[in-house]
């Protein structure tokens, strides 16, 4: 599924226009996207949680070429998902 | 501070000036109509954002950390997430 069919999706489900439901996803997905930004760590109760992870710089290699190349320290967001849909997920 | 789904009704609240209670509603809609896909195994790509995978993991052998105890773990269905390169550069600027 993709952000379009999710957008039809809540469409039919909640009874609003498209142009609505699009902006409740995009509210949805850019508030968590602002929070990661500042740092902040995200919980939606039965969904998922995250929280940004730094990792330091290290020497890595080009798989290709063999050649030694620095990765500058990086932040990431770490996913954990969340209890109920961990249980209607699993078989 | 951790952002929950209080400050997400806010924010829905703040743009479409429903009542409060009907925010509240459509946001567990939507959240609804994620999980949705994902527990009949489909993955869920929002661009910009990331991807909500669904991985079939095959039984393996584990053992019990408090008794030393062999046993053979289920196979299970987890859900893992991909951060999108937008997301990512967000992140760290």
């Amino acid at each position: 599924m993709n952000k379009l069919e999710l957008i039809a999706a809540l469409k039919n489900e909640a009874n609003i226009s498209k142009s609505d439901a699009a902006k409740a996803i995009q509210i949805f997905f850019d508030s968590m996207a602002d929070a990661m930004a500042k740092g902040e760590r995200v919980e939606i109760r039965g969904l998922c949680s995250f929280f940004v992870k730094s990792y330091k710089s290290y020497t890595g290699r080009n798989p290709k070429t063999g050649e030694k190349v620095t990765i500058q320290p990086k932040k990431l967001p770490f996913f954990k998902c969340g209890k109920e849909l961990k249980d209607r997920v699993d078989y | 501070m951790t952002l929950t789904k209080a400050q997400i009704v806010d924010s829905i609240q703040d743009k479409f000036g429903f009542p409060r209670k009907e925010c509240v509603k459509l946001l567990e809609t939507m959240l609804e109509e994620i999980k949705k896909p994902l527990t009949n195994g489909e993955d869920v790509m929002i661009s910009g954002f990331g991807k909500f995978c669904v991985k079939e993991k095959k039984e393996r052998k584990g053992r019990n950390p408090a008794t030393g105890d062999d046993l053979m773990l289920a196979p299970r269905r987890v859900v893992t997430f991909k951060c999108s390169q937008g997301l990512k550069e967000k992140i760290n600027n």
